[in-house]
């Protein structure tokens, strides 16, 4: 038997400050395109980029993270920060406040996004310091996080799931796929996102959402304030 | 077996090979008839069928078979014609691997094989779609998937006193992918595994026609996001054969680069997935922390975690000024090397050893048998590595030393994922020692043709077909991943042990339902 616990206290840590304030710590978020010319617009793949006058506005729900209007000479002017998560959901009542435990579904994702959801016990992330917990069970679960597009195949999973769960409730779409079927969109294989099936409560941006904008994502169906740079434009 | 007689054997010209070195694809036309008799030779020889790819042209289907051969030989395609409402032989009694793939044209494609053991409710599941719906077919509307679907009921192989059908997925209690497994047990041990997988289709192949080629590839990156930039590579170069476009020699180094630290990324992760398996939680903790730290490299190099928006077809959307190539190679080393540093302590853990040591256990047969590719086959003695057989991008000058095991359990998995994660890291060094100056940017100038393109992901060979139409934009998109060849296989090592080993042996699979499921 080796003594893991004493490596474990042995090693170094590198935990984010956040939620006390925003972590930018190189490489943690890609960054999101903030605005530029109209001209950026014509190479976005998902209509994510809009035309208003002589500029292009975003639509972060629907950017995949290609990089398109991040190169060239259309490119819009981009910040290294997060797109944070929104909704019109309010959060949950207040004895959830310290705590709140977590089902994950994958509704067809690329494997990214849960691969994100997967570094948040990470030590830089240690999801558990917060008091969130994933669990093994719907019944014990307060809020449904989706990732994926909601595939022909996982539509009925999701709304078992969704019903086997108590109220009160919350759903929180992560990712542009669950947002708005990102690259897949609807198509005769994928809903095109959590809200043509269900109520969604908060949708957290990204291709994939770096692991910060889910855990704020998450403290914010908590009903706790956070420290946000900026706000989103959805 | 050489070239010539390889042709002699398949009744064909063997002057046809003359001039086909490796990297080459030499097509045999044959008429459909002739596929069991060609399989059969093919099986046994050493070749590796990578996928089938089927095409609806006009009333007919063009039906392609690539098979790589060893170093310094080329790939062979079979390729043949059949009506619509004509059987095509089914080459799967004589060559095993093709079996899940004539299963996948039959369900989307509509085409029957004949003398084929199994085929229906594959791709689309019965209780979901209806029987008539071909989404492959150029006539497939939206609406014909919304006709009446057929009732389904789980089946249990196993029938005796107290056995159970154990239904596990699509939705777990961790973060784990939608997929399912009926696992029949008599209490203890998993008697019989049938892996249901397909809950994540997403139709790429078929949303992908019409597309502009730029465009296809963020689909490509998307069939499998933890290993996009392997995959988009295999279909990038499949476009730029299909083109006639060389890409620039900075590109070609970048491209290795890229896929190495890639690799080295979805190895961690792979590890770190087995760690979680086996419950040693500090371990866990610590091999995610190696993979963060991955993660957050590219992420400040590339502008992305998972290396999307890199590709483009005739190079690389942006370039790795040389002296970040080199900070990025050294950071990324010194990440592997706390990596072997975790493991070596794991190696020496006897109850870690324990829960690996001839457990999950696939051997050189069924891995032969299977025609099982990447660090699964690897492990049980099945060699193949396309970065040494068929090199492209930087890997004529830059050969990986290949990693090897015998035993085909999951403890030579593990040591296959470390060998080639360590493998990784002392590449990306010795690429970034030899970058080319020069542009990463190519050009790219479409016309209507077809070419197969490849790449070895990290699971394994991954081969691409793309068709482009003359106004450059996708005919046909066909991916072939290894998460495809393997999972067909993965039943087999999870049988006779007992229930609390699946998770573990699932782990030392590291394969990815998304990018089988496409
Ligand atoms: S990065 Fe986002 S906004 Fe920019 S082109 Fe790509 S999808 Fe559109
Ligand atoms: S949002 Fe992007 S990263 Fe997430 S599942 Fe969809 S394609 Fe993958």
């Amino acid at each position: 038997m080796r003594l893991w616990a004493l490596r474990g206290l042995r090693s170094r840590r590198d935990l984010t400050g956040f939620p006390r304030r925003i972590d930018l710590a190189p490489g943690m978020t890609p960054g999101r395109p903030l605005d530029g010319p109209a001209a950026a617009a014509a190479a976005c793949p998902t209509g994510a980029l809009q035309v208003e006058g002589s500029a292009s506005r975003v639509a972060l729900d629907r950017c995949v993270h290609c990089q398109r209007c991040r190169h060239g000479e259309h490119a819009m002017r981009w910040r290294a920060d997060i797109a944070w998560s929104h909704g019109d959901g309010t959060p949950l009542p207040r004895a959830f406040h310290h705590s709140i435990h977590v089902r994950v579904l994958d509704a067809g994702d690329c494997g990214a996004c849960l691969a994100e959801l997967q570094q948040l016990p990470a030590p830089q992330y240690s999801l558990h310091r917060l008091g969130i917990f994933i669990t093994p069970s719907p019944r014990d679960a307060d809020v449904l996080l989706v990732v994926g597009p909601v595939t022909r195949a996982m539509r009925q999973p999701l709304l078992d799931t969704y019903a086997a769960m108590p109220a009160p409730k919350r759903v929180v779409a992560v990712g542009a796929c669950a947002a708005s079927g990102g690259v897949f969109g609807p198509s005769f294989a994928c809903a095109g996102g959590v809200a043509e099936v269900l109520p969604v409560d908060r949708t957290v941006p990204g291709c994939p959402p770096p692991p910060l904008a889910v855990l704020e994502a998450l403290l914010a169906v908590m009903g706790r304030s956070l420290p946000r740079d900026g706000e989103p434009a959805p | 077996m050489t070239l010539p007689e390889l042709l002699q054997a398949l009744e064909c010209d063997p002057a046809l090979g003359a001039g086909a070195t490796a990297g080459s694809v030499l097509a045999l036309p044959l008429p459909a008839t002739r596929l069991p008799h060609a399989a059969h030779v093919l099986a046994r020889a050493p070749t590796r069928l990578a996928g089938i790819v089927c095409e609806q042209q006009d009333g007919r289907f063009a039906l392609r078979y690539p098979f790589w051969l060893g170093a310094g030989l080329p790939w062979l395609e079979l390729v043949t014609e059949v009506g619509a409402g004509e059987t095509v032989p089914s080459i799967s009694p004589r060559l095993f691997a093709a079996d899940w793939h004539e299963r996948e044209i039959e369900d989307l494609f509509g085409l029957t094989f004949s003398n084929h053991p199994f085929l229906g409710n594959f791709v689309l599941h019965d209780e979901i779609w209806p029987e008539q719906a071909y989404p492959m077919r150029h006539d497939f509307r939206a609406q014909d998937a919304d006709a009446a679907p057929s009732p389904y009921q789980p089946r249990a192989m196993l029938h005796a006193e107290g056995a159970f059908l154990m239904p596990l997925g699509p939705v777990y209690g961790g973060v784990n992918e939608a997929g399912q497994f009926l696992l029949d047990t008599l209490g203890e041990d998993i008697q019989h595994c049938q892996t249901r997988l397909f809950y994540k289709y997403r139709g790429i192949e078929k949303r992908a026609e019409g597309m502009a080629a730029a465009d296809a590839l963020l689909l490509v990156e998307r069939m499998n996001g933890t290993n996009a930039f392997a995959h988009a590579l295999a279909a990038v170069q499949a476009m730029e054969r299909a083109a006639a476009c060389e890409v620039p020699p900075r590109a070609q180094v970048l491209r290795s680069f890229w896929a190495e630290l890639e690799r080295l990324r979805s190895h961690a992760a792979t590890i770190a997935g087995l760690c979680k398996s086996t419950a040693l939680a500090v371990p866990t903790s610590l091999a995610y922390q190696r993979v963060e730290e991955l993660l957050r490299l590219c992420g400040a190099h590339a502008g992305h975690r998972y290396l999307f928006g890199l590709l483009s077809p005739g190079g690389l959307a942006q370039d790795l000024p040389d002296a970040a190539a080199r900070t990025l190679a050294t950071a990324a080393q010194a990440v592997a090397a706390r990596l072997a540093d975790l493991a070596e302590e794991l190696l020496f853990d006897n109850s870690f050893i324990d829960r690996l040591e001839e457990v999950g256990l696939i051997d050189a047969k069924t891995a032969r048998r299977y025609g099982l590719v990447g660090p699964v086959g690897r492990a049980a003695g099945h060699a193949g590595d396309l970065r040494i057989d068929q090199p492209y991008a930087a890997y004529a000058q830059c050969a990986p030393r290949p990693a090897a095991a015998e035993e085909g359990d999951n403890l030579a998995r593990l040591r296959v994922f470390l060998a080639e994660a360590a493998e990784s890291a002392r590449l990306l060094p010795l690429l970034a020692a030899q970058l080319p100056a020069g542009t990463a940017r190519g050009v790219f100038t479409p016309r209507a043709a077809a070419a197969l393109g490849w790449s070895e992901a990290p699971a394994g060979a991954s081969a691409c077909f793309v068709r482009l139409r003359a106004d450059g934009r996708i005919a046909r998109l066909r991916l072939m991943p290894p998460a495809f060849t393997n999972w067909h296989a993965f039943h087999l090592a999870a049988e006779h042990f007992a229930y609390q080993d699946f998770p573990i042996i699932l782990a030392s699979f590291g394969l990815a339902m998304a990018e089988q499921d496409r």
